[in-house]
C-alpha cells in the first residue's frame, strides 16, 4: 500500500499556498505509507536554456560550495546551490540535459533526483510528517506538485527507493501498486541504454516511460504503451512541466479519487486527502475509470 | 438527536455508541466525516443514522437493523457483510460495495466502481446509476438491480443471485447468461425498485441475468476427466 497525492493550481492566487495544501494532503496519507515520503514541486522555473537539477548526497559533509565553483568553471556560467539537508537544488546557466550529463560523468557519488527547468524532487526515509517538516514543504509556492507516501512491498526502504522517480527532464512518476514483470522489463530497458539506481519496480515504470518519451511518444502515447507492456497493479500520477496525468490499471485494483473546482484540480489515493482542500464542498468528485488517461495542463 | 462531529470525536467512540443496546430507536447525525474510514461500522440496533458528507472505506460494514444514509459519496467496501437494515448512499460508491452481504437493502443512488456486490450472499442491492467491471463476481444469492450500465464481466462465476440491468452490459463473465423476464420477475423488480425508492421509469427495458449453472455443478459427462 502507498499513498499518492497530486495538486494542480488553476487560480494563480492560490499558487502561494501550493506547499501548504500539498503538506496537508500528504500528511493525511501517512497511514498508507509510513516508511518514507517524497514530493515533486514545480515552481520558480529557471530561464529557458538554464537548468535546475536536484541531487542527493549520502555524505553529510558534502562540499556543495566546491561543487558550485566546479560547475561555474565547467560551463563558464553562473551556478547557485540551495541545500536542503542531504539534498540540494543546483541552478546552472546551461541546458538541463548537459548539466545532468556532466553531473553523472563527474560526480557519480551524487544521486540525481530530477532535472529540468522547474521540477524539484525531494525524498526522505521515515515518517511523512517528519519529511514535510524537514524539507519545509509548506513554504513552497508553485503551479503543481505530486507527493507520495510509501509502504514498501517490493524492495528496500531507503531514500533512493522513495518516490517520485524522474522519468526525464521536468518529468516524474509516483506509483501506488506493484508490477510483476519489472525484472524482465528492467533488463530490456538496460539493453536499450537506460540505467537504474535501485531494484525498485516503480523505477522500472519510470524508466519505461522515459524510454517511450525518448523514442518520440507523447505522454499519452507512452501511457497507452504502458497499458500494454506493464503487468501489475497501479495507480500512476505523472508530473510534467505544465501539469500532471493519472492512470489506473485496467483491472482497477488500486484506488484513486479525483476532484476539481474552479481553483484547483486534485487527485489522491483516498478522498480524505482531498478533504483538506479549500472549497471541497463545491468540488466535482469522481473516481477515474480504469485504463483511461486523465490529465490537467496549463493553458 | 445525538450529533457526532468527527472533527472532534473519534470514529471508535461513535461506533461504540452504535453497539450499545441503549441506541435502539435513536437517531444519530454524523457531521464532518471528511473521508474517514469505518464510519458507522457494526451498528446493531434499529437506529436512524445520517452521515452528512463523504465517507472513506467500509462505511456501515456489518450493519444489522440500522438505517444508514450517506449524504455524499462512499469509499471502498461500503455496507460490506451487512446482515439486515438499510444502507443508502446518495452519491456514488467506490469498489466492492455490498461485498459478501447476507441481507438487508443497499441503495446507491449514483454509480459504483468495480466489483459491486462481489460474493453477495442474500443482500438486495439497487443501483440508480451504473456499475464497474466484475460486479456480482461469485454472487451467491440476493438481487442486484442496476438501472444504468454494467461494466465488463458482469456476474462472473456467479451462483444463484439474480441480476437486473436497465442499460447496456459491456460483457458477461464466465457462466453468466441472460434469462427471460417473466411476470414474476417484473413484479420482483418493481418491488425492489419500490423498496429502494428509485424511479427507474419504464421497466420493460430491463434484462435479467443469472448463472448458467455449468461452472459449479458436477457434470456427469466429464466424470472421466477427474
Amino acid at each position: 500500500m502507498c499513498g499518492i497525492v497530486g495538486l494542480f493550481i488553476k487560480n494563480p492566487k492560490m499558487e502561494a499556498e501550493l506547499g501548504k495544501y500539498l503538506s496537508l494532503m500528504l500528511a493525511e496519507m501517512t497511514d498508507r505509507g509510513p516508511d518514507s515520503a517524497g514530493a515533486a514541486i514545480y515552481h520558480d522555473p529557471v530561464a529557458v536554456g538554464a537548468a535546475k537539477v536536484t541531487v542527493l548526497s549520502e555524505d553529510p559533509e558534502y562540499r556543495w560550495d566546491a561543487l558550485t565553483q566546479e560547475l561555474q568553471q565547467a560551463f563558464g556560467q553562473d551556478a547557485a546551490v540551495a541545500v536542503h539537508r542531504d539534498q540540494a537544488v543546483l541552478k546552472i546557466g546551461t541546458n538541463p540535459a548537459d548539466a545532468q550529463r556532466w553531473l553523472q560523468d563527474n560526480h557519480p557519488e551524487l544521486r540525481i533526483n530530477s532535472a529540468g527547468e522547474s521540477i524539484e524532487i525531494f525524498k526522505g526515509k521515515g515518517s511523512p510528517i517528519e519529511f514535510i517538516k524537514n524539507f519545509e514543504l509548506a513554504s513552497y509556492s508553485g503551479s503543481h506538485a505530486l507527493g507520495h507516501t510509501r509502504m514498501a512491498t517490493e524492495s528496500a526502504i531507503t531514500t533512493e527507493h522513495s518516490h517520485p522517480f524522474s522519468t526525464g527532464l521536468d518529468l516524474c512518476l509516483v506509483h501506488n501498486g506493484s508490477l510483476s514483470n519489472h525484472n524482465r522489463l528492467r533488463e530490456v530497458l538496460r539493453k536499450r541504454g537506460l540505467t537504474f539506481q535501485t531494484d525498485n519496480d516503480s523505477e522500472v515504470a519510470a524508466g519505461y516511460l522515459a524510454w517511450r518519451l525518448h523514442e518520440g511518444d507523447t505522454l499519452d502515447q507512452a501511457l497507452q504503451n504502458a497499458l500494454r507492456d506493464l503487468d501489475g497493479f497501479y495507480t500512476f500520477a505523472i508530473g510534467s512541466k505544465d501539469g500532471f496525468a493519472v492512470l489506473v490499471d485496467p483491472i482497477g485494483c488500486k484506488p484513486a479519487v479525483m476532484a476539481e473546482t474552479e481553483d484547483w484540480a486534485a487527485m489522491s489515493s483516498e478522498f480524505r486527502a482531498i478533504a483538506t482542500l479549500p472549497g471541497v464542498d463545491q468540488a466535482k468528485i469522481w473516481e477515474p475509470t480504469p485504463a483511461k488517461i486523465y490529465s490537467w495542463h496549463q493553458e | 438527536m445525538p450529533t457526532f462531529d468527527l472533527k472532534d470525536v473519534d470514529v471508535r467512540e461513535l461506533n461504540q455508541a452504535l453497539h450499545d443496546e441503549a441506541s435502539a430507536g435513536a437517531e444519530f447525525k454524523i457531521i464532518n466525516p471528511n473521508g474517514k474510514h469505518s464510519v458507522a461500522v457494526g451498528a446493531m440496533y434499529s437506529t436512524q443514522i445520517d452521515i452528512e458528507g463523504h465517507v472513506g472505506y467500509y462505511c456501515a460494514g456489518m450493519n444489522q437493523q440500522a438505517t444508514v444514509t450517506v449524504h455524499g459519496n462512499a469509499g471502498s467496501g461500503c455496507a460490506e457483510n451487512m446482515t439486515s437494515g438499510q444502507v443508502r448512499v446518495k452519491g456514488n460508491a467506490s469498489q466492492y460495495c455490498g461485498a459478501t452481504a447476507h441481507g438487508g437493502l443497499l441503495v446507491v443512488e449514483g454509480d459504483t466502481a468495480a466489483r459491486c456486490g462481489i460474493s453477495m450472499k442474500g443482500v438486495d442491492i439497487v443501483i440508480g446509476g451504473s456499475v464497474g467491471n466484475m460486479s456480482a463476481f461469485m454472487a451467491q444469492s440476493g438481487h442486484l438491480v442496476i438501472c444504468g450500465d454494467a461494466g465488463e464481466a458482469l456476474g462472473d462465476s456467479m451462483y444463484e443471485a439474480r441480476i437486473y440491468v436497465g442499460g447496456e452490459v459491456a460483457s458477461l463473465g464466465a457462466d453468466c447468461i441472460e434469462k427471460p423476464i417473466k411476470s414474476e420477475h417484473e413484479a420482483e423488480l418493481k418491488e425492489l425498485l419500490g423498496q429502494a425508492g428509485i424511479d427507474a421509469g419504464d421497466i420493460s427495458r430491463f434484462r435479467r441475468y443469472g448463472s448458467a449453472r455449468k461452472l459449479y455443478n458436477f457434470n456427469i459427462d466429464h466424470a472421466g476427466e477427474y
